[in-house]
């Protein structure tokens, strides 16, 4: 089955389009929706995603509260972000179409399992009345499609029973879509021989129910057309479709290996950060040591326990743990070990929205700890950087005998996109400069080991490991004597500790790339910078390339050092009229940038658990263009390609102004 | 004597979690006390216990051929806590309870070495308890040392989770009304392989469990009875004072009945209601003496003597009370890693990025 073997249908083509396919949480949609992407990518597609799904692991069937929904975006150029509003919407139940259909623009596709609309169904979702019948959603292009029903019947040669039998279902909303979308069938079919092959009933019902969803978009005269999504021209290489969290997890393997020190992860699990853990969990191979520790506090201190030791000491949380790491993280300041905390941030305060994302943790990151007690704090932008965001965080601690939090979130953790692998031999080599052997002469003209004399560039302290002969040395937090390192409670030694401390932090400033910024227009007609950190960087990005697709010119940068910033930042925000900081928190890049800066930062805020959208962005940049302040050079740069815009608005619908009558 | 215990179960040499590392093996000359003794001088209040256990360990390490680059003392904080500052040894003080943290992820890191961990009763059983009992629980490779003295010393004075009911302190002027815990106890619960009890005036018992607990591969958890001369004067007086020790301390011996008393006329025997109880050791009764079994897998036994004394002012055992070998949990993580390593490019991280499926575009 193949889109040439298509008959009576039409196959038109379309430069890019949303899916969302939402159901019960226990109806499969991440997997459906994660199998449908990986089909993607290995076709060519570029693509992001973006997984939606609740705390609870299975609230009550049926209700608003257990929907879960995953969101894939494909297209044949370069995108960035899993795309503001789905072009098809897949409904697996009333609840999952109550919750989704207001993200839907009039003409978008909904495709309803029609089974599942019965009055108890409708009554637990919500609805007085049926929405299939009462009018409201004649905006859309409904099909409704008995998908319980056909799976039930496809599956009925395999004998299983009913109840099992229909747990296939999301598999025929598969096969239905990768019908519309004339995606590859062979690998899917392989990939579910695989994945269910200790099941072979489930396999033979996933593959029967998968081609039944197929068949059915062929054969039944419902669908004029179905679609084509070309493959994208990305950069020449080899691409896998990856995580952040797993891209994350692989990052800190390979700088485990660029040091040649063995990583040890201390973590507790904790969501949206487990998988790291669970990642790592399965590296043995690589001499990765991990231990799920009893609590937090036991996480990081048994990685800073193993730092001490000589090893890649690593902890991995959420929110909620790095608050109990915060007096580790303090002794790990004051015994200038290296030490890597990654902070997935989820909603907070408190326990807060578990599975959702947010960027509020940043003043955390870089205030959360009693006393002067600076660290670098970086942050990754897409989840194929976590990869090189954790190389980086391990070089900074290894080099500066610092901990480190490195901060990514959950949108970055569960979302994935094609990345394009990197040549291992291109990657830095890390190198632990272990003491090995005494630095100081005493008055006796004795040899000796000081453990807190510093390098004179780098600033950093020597780390001579347990095992070490002659270096033997005590250390603790308590504040230590500049050089010797012994127990000091001088007022002025003190004072120069502190200074130390933080002159150390702030002088890795030299050692990190310098900001630069994405501006093509020529010098002084951007008057507005659009300043971003972490995963907004893909919604950014988006929204500026719309504008600047309406003829305006806007300039954006995306920090990854969040402390210390890059050296020419200041350079760079002087000269920008208007700086626009858009964050998934009430201001923390903010209040940083202005208390540095004295640059009056105007704050877009969005905090409601799920990224921004292009257009949310579109609209603030288009708002702050607009504003006399911003002066008149504001627009009319050339106008940059529609084609690489992601005009996700203008469109809407499958029959919209992109998609090009191909034929069949 | 000098070198006996050089190869101790606690530092292997066999294995190096840090394979990039320096460090000799070069042989060692042997070392004396002053050795052991840092530059730093204790700064215990005049008369406190802790002196003589850091006399103990700094005589014990030189005589079984210890070495000081293999050997790291961790610790929290509190009085106890300042103990890694006056060994001449890799050392770390940490922060409040989280010394056995700290110390799992070393010794689980680097196998190969001696970790000791130095903490106090309130270090050990209040803030830190949970990790306490988890390192206990999980047999990592670190011998801890609960210098037990009932009281906050550092804080000066406020009652302990160990301290008596009734105690009058600055933080309990009517008396705690709380139960105290028994730490060989909590210890036992906790499924720990190797649980001792000694006390600070007898350098001669401490050194002998210190190398016992020493020499056990995995965790051992050793109570300290340690005087606090200004906040607790005299807490254990009642058991370890010259004049009624022994009749009042109750000798664990492997393979002994359990007898005390200046003569050895009393002795622990099961009663007829299933518990244990301190009997006249007679002709009649001699069979029914307890022959102590600390390799007994089964730690009920152990937990029944932990209960014998309801706490420092009746008989009261010392010594080892249970000691078996189990997996230590870095050996499982190593085991664990070497069969994983040995598959044909087990550490190829080209091969690791390109395990999930891949495409090419050129």
């Amino acid at each position: 089955m193949t889109a040439s073997s298509l008959g009576a249908h039409t196959t038109k083509e379309l430069d890019r389009v949303v899916i969302r396919f939402a159901g019960d949480s226990g109806d499969g949609m991440q997997l459906a929706g994660d199998q449908f992407a990986a089909v993607s990518a290995a076709f060519g597609n570029d693509l992001a995603t973006f997984p939606d799904y609740p705390a609870e692991i299975r609230a009550p069937a049926g209700t608003l509260a257990g929907v879960s929904a995953f969101q894939v975006h494909i297209s044949d150029h370069d995108i960035l972000t899993p795309g503001d509003k789905p072009d098809v919407l897949v409904a697996m139940n009333p609840a999952a179409l109550h919750a989704n259909v207001g993200d839907l623009a009039p003409g978008a596709t909904l495709i309803v399992n029609a089974d599942s609309f019965d009055e108890r169904a409708l009554a637990k979702a919500g609805y007085e009345s049926d929405p299939l019948a009462d009018g409201s959603l004649k905006h859309l292009v409904v099909y409704e499609v008995p998908m319980t029903s056909m799976t039930l019947a496809a599956c009925k040669k395999t004998g299983a029973k009913p109840r099992d039998a229909e747990r296939s279902k999301n598999f025929f909303a598969l096969g239905l879509i990768s019908w519309m979308f004339t995606r590859p069938t062979e690998g899917t079919i392989a990939w579910i021989a695989k994945r269910f092959a200790r099941m072979a009933q489930v396999a033979e019902a996933n593959t029967l129910a998968f081609k039944a969803g197929w068949n059915f978009g062929e054969t039944a005269e419902l669908f004029a057309s179905n679609y084509e999504v070309a493959k994208a021209h990305l950069q020449p290489g080899t691409y896998t479709n990856v995580t952040g969290n797993t891209a994350l997890a692989w990052g800190i393997i390979a700088a485990g290996q660029l040091s040649g020190l063995p990583v040890f992860l201390g973590s507790y699990p904790i969501t949206p950060a487990s998988d790291i853990l669970h990642e790592l969990s399965k590296r043995k191979s690589f001499g990765v040591r991990t231990l799920q520790a009893e609590d937090e506090i036991a996480g990081v201190g048994s990685a800073l326990g193993a730092s001490f030791g000589g090893a890649l000491g690593v902890t991995t949380t959420s929110g909620p743990g790095l608050d109990l790491k915060s007096e580790t993280i303090g002794l790990a300041v004051s015994l200038e070990l290296p030490l890597v905390i990654v902070d997935v941030q989820r909603g907070g305060p408190s326990t807060g929205l578990p599975t959702k994302t947010e960027q509020a943790d940043l003043l955390h990151a870089m205030y959360g700890r009693h006393g002067e007690s600076p660290l670098p704090v970086i942050a990754s932008k897409t989840p194929s950087g976590c990869f090189d965001a954790a190389i980086e965080a391990a070089r900074l601690a290894v080099k500066y005998r610092t901990p480190v939090v490195l901060l990514s979130d959950a949108s970055l953790a569960n979302g994935t996109e094609p990345w394009r692998l990197p040549e291992i031999e291109s990657l830095s080599r890390i190198d632990p400069n272990f003491a090995t052997e005494a630095n100081h002469v005493d008055e006796d003209g004795k040899k000796e080991f000081w453990p807190y004399l510093r390098d004179p560039v780098t600033l950093a302290r020597p780390w001579a490991v347990p095992g070490t002969p002659g270096l033997e040395h005590r250390i603790g937090g308590l504040e230590k004597l500049a050089g010797a390192g012994t127990v000091s409670y001088d007022p002025a030694n003190h004072e120069e500790m502190v200074r130390a401390r933080a002159a150390k932090i702030a002088a890795i400033a030299a050692d990190i790339p310098l900001a630069e910024v994405d501006d093509p227009h020529p010098a002084g007609s951007s008057r507005v910078l659009v300043l971003g950190w972490g995963s907004t960087y893909g919604a950014i990005a988006a929204g500026v390339r719309r504008v600047r697709a309406r003829g305006k010119c806007v300039a954006h940068l995306h920090l990854v050092h969040l402390n210390p910033f890059p050296p020419n930042l200041g350079d760079v925000l002087a000269r920008y009229p208007v700086v626009l900081a858009p964050e998934m928190n009430l201001g923390q890049l903010s209040r940083l940038i202005r208390a540095d800066y004295l640059v009056d930062v105007r704050s877009v805020s969005k905090v409601m658990g799920v990224p921004f959208k292009a257009a949310e962005i579109e609209a603030a940049i288009l708002d702050a263009l607009e504003d006399p302040d911003v002066g008149s050079p504001g627009g009319d740069g050339p106008p940059e390609s529609a084609e690489t815009a992601e005009t996700s608005e203008a469109t809407g619908s499958l029959g919209g102004a992109v998609a090009v009558e191909a034929g069949a | 004597m000098m070198t006996q215990d050089n190869a101790s179960a606690k530092a292997s040499s066999s294995g190096n979690g840090s394979g990039s590392l320096p460090g000799g093996t070069e042989n060692v000359a042997p070392t004396t006390r002053k050795d052991w003794a840092s530059d730093q001088e204790a700064r215990w209040c005049p008369g406190c216990g802790d002196y003589s256990i850091l006399t103990a360990m700094q005589l014990l390490l030189p005589e079984i051929g210890a070495r000081r680059e293999s050997t790291v003392f961790v610790s929290g904080i509190g009085c106890a806590a300042r103990f890694p500052y006056y060994m001449s040894t890799y050392g770390v003080h940490s922060i409040h309870g989280r010394a056995p943290a700290f110390a799992t992820g070393l010794a689980i890191a680097r196998p190969d070495l001696d970790v000791w961990v130095i903490v106090g009763d309130g270090d050990a059983l209040a803030i830190g308890g949970n990790h306490l009992v988890h390192a206990l629980r999980r047999n990592v490779n670190i011998t801890i040392l609960m210098f037990n003295n009932q009281i906050y010393g550092l804080t000066k004075g406020q009652y302990s989770p160990t301290s008596v009911q009734g105690k009058v302190t600055k933080s309990t002027p009517f008396g705690s009304l709380e139960v105290p815990f028994n730490p060989i106890s909590l210890a036992l619960g906790a499924e720990a392989t190797f649980v001792a009890r000694t006390h600070d005036m007898d350098r001669k018992h401490m050194m002998e469990m210190f190398r016992r607990a020493r020499q056990h591969r995995g965790a051992s958890f050793v109570e300290v009875y340690q005087n606090c001369n200004v906040f607790n004067d005299g807490a254990f007086e009642l058991v370890t004072g010259r004049a009624v020790r022994s009749s009042n301390l109750i000798p664990l011996v492997h393979g002994e009945p359990i007898r005390f008393g200046e003569a050895g006329e009393k002795g622990v025997a099961t009663c007829k209601e299933g518990g244990l109880c301190i009997v006249d050791v007679d002709a009649s009764t001699e069979d029914q003496v307890l022959v102590h079994d600390e390799r007994r897998e089964d730690p009920s036994i152990a937990f029944q003597l932990s209960r014998l004394a309801r706490g420092p002012f009746e008989p009261t055992p010392i010594g080892v009370f249970r000691a078996v070998d189990h997996q230590d949990y870095g050996a499982g993580v190593d085991f664990q890693i070497a069969e994983a390593k040995s598959h044909a490019d087990a550490d190829d991280l080209a091969a690791l990025l390109r395990s999930a499926s891949t495409w090419s575009v050129r």
